[in-house]
């Protein structure tokens, strides 16, 4: 089974977020990058069903800086076989739709009978690329997905988590499925992993320019949080708590 | 007349110089979330029970990472020794433990027989080593031989194709899970420390049996105990290296196991040190954070800087090794800057968390307790000094 897995590269979780001088989006200096974390899911998976499947390719797929090349290696040491790197110049201030045509792009060539993307980018947070993708190549699509498992002949079952609780989805390939925390637990890439991901092929491609359909006007840091207040202690509080969360909360 | 402008330097960039290639930040990150999601949780536990921790041993195997140093042929990944030294010092962050119970396998337990087993004992007990089929332990010491190793008791005495052990050793790290004990012992009274041979004992043989150790001030979910020999035969080829020679590997063993101390004890101390900065910026007193007291502030300032003058030291003498120079004196002095470092850091992280640093529910007092052992073993302090001095002023 030929299986993509889309990655991106991310400002780490750890980062303290300093808006940039031209108050669009955020200061690059100083920043630390890594796989997103929903992303570690899809590649996981798409290893795991390689295994499962017991023959096929992993390719991990990226539009991004030159640097994300790092995050690639990484997912070729934990197993994907080889890796594309579509270098743009422009990654930072990509929208969703033009990241999508031009990763659908690419993935239209590949010809994958799965692809497999994270649920959301942990960054931007806009959780749009996964599904916009699977529509320009005209796939069926299940998000949030928590469990997956190939049938015979072509089908897929995946099951995903709403609100309203667990929808079970049955499915034929060619498709592309978003991966949701509890699907599987990445593993680490160990020594051997490291030292196989050296021998792996990184492809890099330039891409052609998409133009953006949205832009940020100004991007700002939330509020700071107010500090906290103790109202009084024991059940003689419990009134002057329950009308603060009224009125001054307005939460209950 | 000269013009007063600044002169323009042209600097070579800093390729590797000291900054860490690709192939050693992956190693480096690897380790990093192991230890942190699967080492750092069983922490406590592991030390308030004396526990060694048989399942993390396990995953550390399934990573690699004793194989960090050693040629692929054998198993290994031949990353070299910065790259283990950084895997050691990321574990001995969140446990101390088990940063010792992977520096003692790898450079006690494994490289002497990679460095002087000759094919024979090399490649029967390295690639099983390198794979986890079971530890390496390493008994220099004896209960009255420590600094002054070479005043080894233990006899080993030719007869026929075996020699006959006889004696004891103590304070024996990863020796209950071990399937090889590298051991020293004298094969001729008469030459003094140069009628010391070392030997590789096998588990299992008939007249060698261990006792258990005693419980610890800390390092308690390392394992360790003592080994006693009666009339232990092992093979005549199980002879590490050449008669009387033994005394020489060892002290040579004990070079490289320092850098991997030095990376143990600058791994406590960076520990000591995160735990530190992270509490000092949430606690509050008089009305603003610890951290922004001056006086807590500049405690932070201390450790950040002697810990970055720690991982200097500790890579510096990595990175001589692994370029086959001699290491020596900067192996003894990593060892030691970053032994009292971890004694220092770890005793303001506890200064810093007042009560609560004191309190076993903070991770800090065990650093402290787990810290000391980085100016005992693999030679104190005094005996590094030692090494430093007579390196430095020469010897005759
Ligand atoms: C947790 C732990 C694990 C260990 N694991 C191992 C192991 O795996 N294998 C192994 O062989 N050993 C191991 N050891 C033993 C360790 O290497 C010795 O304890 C150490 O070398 C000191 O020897 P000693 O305890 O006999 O102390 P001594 O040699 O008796 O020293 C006592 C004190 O006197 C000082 N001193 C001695 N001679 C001099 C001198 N000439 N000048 C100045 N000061 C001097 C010492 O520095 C020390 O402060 C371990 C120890 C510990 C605590």
């Amino acid at each position: 089974m030929k299986i993509v897995a889309c990655i991106k590269r991310v400002p780490a979780t750890e980062t303290q977020a300093k808006i940039a001088a031209n108050g669009k989006g955020l200061e690059p200096a100083g920043v630390e990058y890594m796989l997103s974390f929903y992303d570690e899911i899809a590649v996981e998976e798409a290893i795991r069903t390689k295994e499962r499947v017991g023959s096929g390719e992993v390719i991990v797929l990226t539009l991004g800086p030159a640097e994300a090349r790092k995050e690639l290696v990484e997912c070729l040491a934990k197993g994907a076989d080889r890796a594309i790197l579509l270098v743009d110049p422009a990654w930072s201030s990509r929208d969703s739709l033009s990241t999508a045509k031009l990763l659908a792009a690419k993935i239209g060539e590949l010809a994958p009978d799965l692809v497999f993307t994270g649920r959301v980018a942990t960054d931007t947070d806009s959780a749009a690329v996964g599904p916009m993708l699977a529509t320009l190549l005209g796939r069926g699509c299940v998000t949030d997905v928590v469990k997956l498992t190939i049938e015979g002949g072509g089908k897929l079952k995946a099951e995903r988590e709403s609100e309203a609780g667990i929808e079970m989805y049955e499915l034929a390939l060619p498709a592309l499925i978003t991966c949701q925390k509890g699907l599987n637990e990445p593993r680490y890439a160990g020594l051997k992993g490291i030292m196989a991901a050296k021998k792996k092929p990184v492809e890099e491609v330039a891409v052609q320019d998409v133009p953006n359909q949205i832009a940020v006007e100004t991007a700002q840091l939330p509020p700071a949080r107010k500090e906290g207040r103790i109202v009084g202690t024991g059940a003689a509080a419990v009134p002057a708590l329950l009308e603060a969360l009224r009125k001054e909360a307005q939460v209950v | 007349m000269r013009t007063a402008t600044h002169a323009q330097y042209t600097l070579p960039r800093l390729e590797h110089g000291l900054e860490l290639s690709n192939d050693q930040l992956a190693i480096r990150d690897m380790v990093r979330e192991f230890a942190v999601e699967e080492v750092a949780p069983l922490a406590h536990e592991i030390d308030e029970n004396h526990r060694f921790p048989v399942e993390t041993w396990k995953r550390i195997v399934e990573l690699g990472l004793p194989g960090i140093p050693f040629p692929e042929h054998l198993g290994g990944s031949d990353q070299g020794t910065l790259a283990y030294c950084l895997a050691v010092e990321e574990i001995s962050k969140v446990c101390g433990s088990t940063g010792l119970t992977l520096a003692a396998h790898v450079s006690l337990g494994t490289y002497p027989i990679f460095a002087w087993g000759g094919d024979k004992l090399r490649n029967a007990y390295v690639p099983k080593l390198i794979a986890g089929e079971y530890m390496g332990a390493y008994g220099l010491t004896e209960p009255g031989a420590g600094s002054d190793s070479g005043g080894t008791r233990t006899t080993a005495v030719l007869d026929g194709d075996s020699y006959v052990l006889n004696g004891r050793k103590c304070f024996c790290t990863n020796a209950n899970h071990a399937g090889t004990v590298i051991i020293t012992a004298v094969t001729d009274k008469s030459l003094g420390p140069k009628g010391i041979s070392a030997f590789v004992v096998p588990r299992g043989i008939a007249g060698y049996h261990l006792e258990k150790g005693e419980k610890k001030l800390g390092m308690r979910g390392s394992d360790w105990a003592s080994l006693v020999f009666e009339d232990a035969r092992i093979p005549r080829d199980h002879l590490l290296g050449p008669e009387g020679e033994g005394f020489k590997t060892f002290m040579k063993t004990l070079e490289g196991g320092r850098i991997s101390i030095g990376a143990l004890g600058l791994g406590i101390a960076e520990g000591a040190y995160e735990c530190a900065l992270k509490y000092a910026q949430e606690r509050e007193a008089f009305g603003k954070k610890l951290s922004d007291q001056q006086a807590v502030g500049f405690k932070l300032a201390n450790m950040a800087m002697e810990c970055e003058i720690g991982k200097h030291l500790v890579y510096h003498a990595a990175r001589l090794k692994d370029a086959g120079k001699s290491y020596g004196k900067e192996a003894s002095m990593a060892k030691l800057y970053t032994s009292e470092l971890a004694m220092r850091c770890t005793y303001e992280a506890i200064q810093i968390y007042g009560g609560y640093g004191y309190s076993r529910e903070y991770p800090v007092e065990r650093m402290w307790r787990d810290a000391k052992l980085c100016t005992i073993g693999e030679g104190t302090s005094e005996v590094q000094r030692m090494i430093i001095a007579r390196s430095v002023i020469g010897r005759k």
